[in-house]
């Protein structure tokens, strides 16, 4: 199978976002969105570590866990196939841990000043399950390629951060807004997503 | 047999997964190791940990960066006094410069029953709303302490407490991190040594007239106190009598002489 990679990008970064249409990554979403710098610190660290995530699980998964790789212990002379496909959810945890903090080793030593303004987000993402759900939907989507699944983590990322800096922007304001006392803080910062979420259904039919 | 091989293969997979990515991790550790400075470490752990921001930065961590870049004094927490100055000048190679306890002085003595109150006050308890009141707020004196309890919100050690219609801090529990100076919209609090025991407790910068009319413990600007200092401790801010704390010797004769009893000589003869 082949894909129309431009598609992919664009289907995971709008039409399928992550933050407003399959609602994952909904805790960095709102909780590193009261400013637009920090928010886009953690949209760039997010992107890293879901570019990073998507290979390796893909490789991972396609090389180590499917049944079909052909892995297989004998074991008193009978073959006894590994069979753990089951396991993904473990490995791939794993996977999005060790890659968190090989990032934050990389961005220590080569940009000690990137590490300062994402340093604590970085730690985050490992929880971050947004992360968690590309990986996922790129081994549960027939026929993914590794070229498949960067790129449609790569374009989850983007939308994560375009949705988390356009919101963050929406709260800088808001904070400055008259509002009535009730609504102050997070009350209005929720229906602000849940308008933001209804705006974004307009992408649904961009790709037939 | 069925068992370990259930539950032995995923356990191997996963292990050997995690080993994978922990050889590469320990290695890219060392790969990409940064020198960080250990006396950041140990500075940290000798701080107090109140993260108060008393000494400027943003907490205990940045202060300890700081200190260790050199951007900071070792004497920089106020909380910590000289003890934790000198458990980090120690870390640091260097002496520290005879570091003061400090603490937190109020410079007024108006409770209720010396000083004049124009008018009954029910409103907000908040100094700053005191002060906007009409004619510069209830109290008669336009200098001296309203009372409204900004610093003792302020201050997250419960050293400052209202006696008296006036703010009181208690020397034993003031760490002298700052909160309540800047929390004081009269700018009534200072930061003292607090081996300096003789302090003026009055802010009030009108006339002697006027200070004697609203209040019986201000500062008349009468100038005995500095006709009995023998050092020049006493410095004259127009009206307001101030101690020069370099000169002061404490010997409390200023205190003595004093009409309204304006100086405090805190120790009294216990010298």
């Amino acid at each position: 199978m082949s894909f129309n990679y431009f598609l992919v990008f664009l289907s995971a970064a709008l039409v399928n976002n992550f933050l407003m249409s399959r609602f994952l990554g909904i805790c960095p979403f709102l909780g590193v969105s009261k400013k637009i710098e920090t928010a886009f610190g953690m949209g760039v660290a997010v992107t890293f570590v879901i570019a990073l995530a998507s290979a390796v699980t893909h490789l991972v998964y396609h090389r180590i866990l499917l049944p079909s790789v052909g892995w297989y212990a004998e074991i008193g002379g009978a073959k006894i196939s590994l069979n753990v496909e089951y396991l993904y959810n473990i490995a791939f945890i794993l996977i999005i841990a060790a890659l968190v903090q090989f990032v934050e080793m990389f961005l220590k030593k080569s940009s000690p000043s990137l590490y300062r303004s994402l340093g604590i987000y970085l730690p985050l993402i490992t929880t971050n399950c947004a992360v968690l759900g590309v990986t996922v939907i790129n081994k549960e989507t027939a026929g993914a390629t590794l070229m498949f699944s960067v790129i449609n983590g790569v374009g989850a990322a983007v939308g994560f951060t375009i949705v988390i800096v356009l919101f963050a922007g929406i709260r800088e304001r808001l904070e400055y807004a008259d509002i009535p006392k009730v609504f102050r803080g997070f009350p209005i910062a929720l229906i602000a997503a849940g308008l933001m979420s209804i705006a974004f259904l307009g992408f649904q039919g961009l790709i037939q | 047999m069925e068992l370990i091989i259930t539950m032995g293969i995923p356990a191997l997979v996963i292990g050997s997964i995690g080993l994978l990515f922990g050889l590469l991790l320990g290695y890219a550790g060392k790969l990409f190791d940064v020198k960080e400075d250990p006396r950041v470490f140990a500075i940290r752990e000798a701080l107090p940990g109140a993260n108060d921001g008393g000494c400027g930065f943003s907490g205990c961590d940045a202060f300890a960066a700081a200190v260790a870049e050199g951007k900071a004094k070792v004497t920089g927490c106020p909380v910590g006094g000289s003890a934790v100055a000198a458990r980090i000048s120690e870390i640091m190679g260097v002496a520290a410069s005879g570091m003061k306890r400090k603490t937190a002085f109020v410079k007024c003595g108006g409770r209720t029953d010396v000083t004049a109150w124009r008018y009954e006050y029910n409103g907000l308890r908040d100094c700053a709303a005191m002060d906007t009141m009409p004619g510069g707020g209830p109290k008669d004196c336009l200098f001296g302490c309203l009372g409204g309890g900004n610093c003792e919100r302020a201050c997250q050690f419960g050293a400052i407490s209202m006696r008296g219609g006036i703010a009181v801090v208690d020397r034993t529990k003031c760490t002298a991190c700052g909160m309540c100076v800047a929390a004081c919209p009269r700018a009534l609090i200072e930061l003292v040594d607090e081996d300096k025991t003789v302090r003026v407790a009055c802010n009030s910068k009108d006339s002697g007239k006027r200070v004697m009319s609203v209040c019986k413990a201000g500062c008349i600007g009468c100038k005995m106190c500095q006709r009995a200092c023998q050092y020049g401790a006493i410095v004259m801010d127009g009206t307001l009598a101030r101690v020069d704390y370099e000169k002061c010797v404490k010997c409390g004769a200023c205190a003595e002489k004093c009409r309204t009893g304006a100086i405090l000589d805190i120790n009294g003869g216990a010298r």
